[in-house]
């Protein structure tokens, strides 16, 4: 039987069911399957803070939804082609964002009495017609999975366990996706049980012969490979893209690599993946809380270490007295803050931009730091190393700020040569004839580095305020406005230390879409597709958050209106604003979800109405 | 570590140092009178017997009176935030094995602010020495219990009488499985100093308790165990592998009765040395340690002063320092490029 094979420029698939039904697991190898074939990806995984909710309930619902494009994309998409719901709880929770006509496939075996009262259906839709206008396909899976595997003579708890993969290999077949990685997966995953590997591989071809044999499907899809700039690509989660980026600037400056922190969602994969580097000499600390976390990282700082913490939110919250010790006893360190929904524990897995305003005043006293922020998973590579080039060479903690989405998400990122990264040169400090600890480099400002274990150079540092050059405790007060003033200075003058700003369409017009860290995706989409149309809308995406780049206050004025997207309440707008007298407008959304780009859109509509 | 004094000093196995070269050029500014001076003196007195190079001394504390401490040294110092020094000294000792680390703290900076770091510290076993200036107050803020204060202690904070349960600093430590745990007073000098020396050698995180007199906020404190009128009758000296004696004339003993020590003469010919508790600092059960630890809890007991506990353990650094080496035993020197290109990679032409 030959089957219709239809092209399609891009599609954007959900893969919906319970915590433990392994939907993260297969939709992540639908994505590095399709990253491998040559796509552009774009990926919002989207799941529960609890492990396990009760099976069957709405909050046990986890999602991961993929955006898979013959182009360069830079979203996760937005309403779905196909979503695949194993219970009714995933269908209820996932179906609205189903397009019309869309291929929906469920797991017909779990639409039962109790699942359907479970998810609060008072019929079963199914049955009552209510899912009419979609491509709806009511597969047996678990029926078909336990047919499959029967002459394993596995329990049936575990061979139902394997439907994650007959569902895995019905897309496979539906978008023609080649199973050689999703084949060598199960045999490294499952390696140390090997009746797991023979049963998921059957699972996986059943699913794809299923769909082959049954006249159900008539129709499969293909998406070709995206056209993007030459390269070695690797697909990449932002986390693991942070971890790299600190191992490439420890490798480049010479110095080990430490790094303190303390278990938190969203960001503890990078103490994880860090944790696995000890060929590379790191050093990871998993501290007894966060405050030993970011104390440890300065000790390690002081020894002349690069040194780091990751966090989320709540983290940065309790770090932030010793952030201050850093920038009191100017060392160099980067902490990282996988922003998530807050305040207080708030929205563990959901992501967020809420904490702008924290890395810039959550200390007490004038305590200055550089924030940067990562736009997109693949930029995690390129920030984290910006910041370890900055902390080292200013002396100077530097907040790194990504958010759950980009640090969960992946997508493909083009693999930098070792040759062409920045130099990050160290110098400490070795003369005792010279040295003071507080004398300042005329042109960086920044204080030497005399690490313990040099002859000559002991000193004492501390949290008290110290003496210009010779770094003596000092209560002198007019030494204190020095001392706040020239901390200040240090930090701004890092601004003629970072590119110009690059604006995307027109250097002057009607609107201006400002951006910063993980709304680019949404914003970059929504204005490419707005200019094509003809309006008058560019877009700039701002690294640097302290120092703001230079350039950034005669660029605003060049444009008649100023949008600000944020997943926030306005942080970032309100900085604009202060600083540069204009009137920029807040779009803000805080749903624990990043943005549509037609929110975008729809916003850039309204501010241009028919300009 | 005895392997870089030996470099350092150019075979010259013995470092000149002396007092003087462990006095920085900062004036020392404690009360008059504050125990404090006698420590800081005692362990400048100390380290030049220890035979490490000045430059590899880091002093770090957290806040507090006793904090200032590394302000006075002529060694790295590094003055940090209230109870947070376990946890940025954990930072440098990691960092670089190679250093003595030494963390000055207070009752309050590790038993209260700190009390997190403090046990985590002692749990790791990092090679890090500890010495806490017990003052059973809060100085630098101007009198207020601190949680080695006796209940019913009347302070600024408690004008009625706390009602907070004491800590005892040496069963914290422990409790925590330290491996190094004593006791000493900043007005037995010689004490202190061979003290220091005992818990700058133990490999692993060695814990001090000083009894420190603050003469302003809680004169006297602990003047029943540093007179010289009553000492000898309230204080009893750790020896290891000698019988608990004490008293003017050495003529009390301690003994176990099941796990309750208590005092006995020695003179009433019902009991000889022969019936008293024997101390053992390396016993690896911490019952003996925590026994005696305890005995100051007891308004009829003395209170022990010496080596409570001295054990070998694997100390953190080490551990992580061997898990790297066989890393890279095992994967060989790194390659960068390698790593960046590692995983399922696919080329765009």
């Amino acid at each position: 039987m030959s089957k219709r094979v239809e092209s399609l420029e891009d599609v954007t698939i959900r893969f919906a069911g319970d915590s433990g039904d392994g939907m993260q697991l297969v939709g992540g190898e639908l994505a590095n399957t399709s990253a491998l074939i040559g796509n552009d990806i774009g990926v919002l995984p989207d799941y529960p803070a609890e492990i396990r909710a009760p099976i069957g309930t709405i909050p046990g619902v986890s999602g991961y939804q993929l955006h898979i494009s013959s182009t360069d994309i830079h979203t996760p998409g937005e309403k779905y082609d196909s979503l695949i719901a194993m219970n009714p709880a995933a269908l209820k929770t996932n179906l609205e964002n189903l397009k019309p006509n869309g291929i929906l496939i469920v797991n017909s075996d779990s639409f039962k009495s109790r699942n359907l009262q479970l998810a609060r259906y008072e019929s079963n839709p199914l049955e009552d017609g209510s899912l009419d206008k979609y491509q709806c396909f009511a597969v047996d899976m678990t029926d078909l999975t336990r047919k499959a595997l029967r002459e394993l003579e596995l329990g049936n708890k575990v061979v139902d366990r394997c439907k994650n993969f007959f569902a895995l290999g019905m897309v496979f077949w539906l978008y023609n996706r080649t199973m050689d990685h999703a084949v060598s997966l199960i045999k490294s995953k499952f390696a140390k049980k090997p009746e797991l590997v023979e049963a998921n591989l059957l699972a996986l071809k059943a699913g794809a012969a299923y769909c082959e044999m049954t006249e159900q499907f008539i129709n499969s899809y293909e998406v070709k490979p995206a056209k993007l700039k030459p390269g070695i690509y690797r697909n990449i989660t932002g986390n693991s893209a942070i971890a790299l980026g600190f191992i490439a600037a420890a490798n480049r400056s010479k110095l080990s690599l430490f790094l303190g922190s303390y278990p938190i969602t969203p960001a503890s994969d990078i103490l994880h993946d860090l944790s696995k580097y000890k060929h590379f000499g790191v050093r990871t600390f998993q501290a007894e809380d966060e405050i030993a976390a970011v104390c440890s990282a300065v000790g390690a700082a002081y020894n002349g270490a690069l040194a780091l913490t990751t966090t989320s939110g709540p983290g940065l919250a309790l770090k932030g007295e010793a952030i201050g010790l850093a920038i009191m006893t100017e060392l160099p360190m980067v902490i990282v803050n996988v922003q998530r929904g807050g305040p207080s524990t708030g929205l563990p897995t959901k992501t967020e931009q809420a904490d702008l305003m924290q890395a810039f005043y959550g200390r007490n006293g004038e305590s200055p730091l550089p924030i940067i922020a990562a736009s997109k998973s693949s930029d995690c590579f390129e920030s984290a190393y910006e910041a370890c080039r900055i902390a080292i060479k200013y002396m100077t903690p530097v907040i790194l700020l990504t958010d759950g989405y980009i640090a969960n998400g992946a997508e493909p990122w083009s693999v930098p040569r070792v040759e062409d990264l920045a130099e990050i040169k160290v110098t400490y400090a070795k003369d005792p004839e010279t040295y003071m600890p507080f004398l300042r480099d005329e042109k960086t400002l920044a204080r030497p580095w005399a690490i313990p274990g040099t002859p000559g150079l002991e000193h004492r540092v501390g949290g008290l305020e110290k003496e210009a050059d010779t770094g003596n405790v000092s209560y002198d007060v007019r030494n204190h406005e020095y001392m706040t003033k020239m901390r200040a200075k240090k930090v701004d003058n890092i601004a003629n230390d970072i590119p110009p700003i690059e604006i995307d369409g027109d250097q002057e017009g009607e609107l201006l879409v400002v951006g910063w860290g993980s709304t680019f995706g949404a914003t970059k989409t929504a204005v490419d597709k707005k200019r094509q149309e003809g309006k008058s809308v560019s877009s700039i995406h701002i690294r640097y958050l302290n120092p703001l780049p230079n350039d950034l206050g005669d660029i605003l004025k060049r444009f008649k209106k100023i949008l600000v997207p944020e997943i926030n309440s306005g942080q970032f707008v309100n900085i604009l604003r202060a600083k540069y007298l204009v009137p920029a407008i807040p779009q803000n959304k805080v749903q624990g979800l990043p943005f549509f780009s037609s929110e975008i859109e729809e916003k850039i509509d309204e501010l241009l109405g028919d300009a | 570590m005895a392997t870089t004094v030996k470099e350092a000093s150019n075979g010259d196995t013995q470092l000149k140092l002396t007092k003087k070269d462990f006095e920085s050029d900062q004036e020392v500014r404690w009360c008059p009178g504050c125990g404090d001076y006698s420590i800081l003196a005692q362990t400048q007195r100390s380290l030049p017997d220890l035979n490490i190079p000045k430059e590899k001394y880091v002093f770090v504390s957290g806040i507090g009176c006793s904090s200032r401490f590394p302000y006075y040294m002529d060694t790295y110092g590094f003055h940090t935030i209230h109870g947070r020094a376990p946890a940025i000294a954990s930072g440098i000792k990691i960092t670089n094995p190679d250093l003595s680390v030494w963390v000055i703290t207070g009752d309050g900076d590790a038993l209260s602010i700190g009390g997190n770091h403090f046990i985590h510290l002692l749990r790791r076993n990092l090679d890090i020495n500890v010495i806490l200036f017990n003052n059973k107050i809060y100085g630098l803020t101007k009198g207020q219990y601190s949680p080695t204060s006796e209940y019913g202690k009347v302070t600024k904070s408690s004008p009625f009488g706390s009602v907070d349960h004491p800590f005892n600093p040496a069963s914290v430590a422990i409790g925590s499985g330290a491996t190094f745990v004593a006791r000493t007073m900043d007005r037995d000098p010689a004490h202190m100093q061979a003290i220091i020396k005992r818990a700058s050698a133990h490999k692993g995180t060695s814990f001090v308790e000083v009894f420190q007199n603050c003469n302003i906020f809680n004169d006297g404190a602990w003047s029943k165990y540093t007179e010289k009128s009553t000492k000898q009758d309230n204080v009893v000296l750790l020896e290891h592998g000698k019988p608990l004696v004490f008293g003017t004339d050495k003529d009390k003993g301690i003994r176990l009765n099941g796990s309750t020590p208590e005092v006995v003469s020695l003179t009433n010919g019902k009991y000889s040395e022969a019936d008293l508790l024997v101390h053992n600092e390396n016993d690896t059960d911490s019952t003996h340690a925590f026994i005696l630890s305890h005995m100051m809890d007891n308004p009829n007991l003395p209170a022990p002063i010496g080596i409570f506990r001295s054990l070998e353990k694997t100390c953190y650094e080490n551990a992580l320092n061997e898990q790297i080496d066989a890393a890279k035993e095992k994967f060989g020197e790194p390659d960068l490029q390698a790593l960046l290109d590692a995983g399922d990679t696919w080329e765009v032409k």
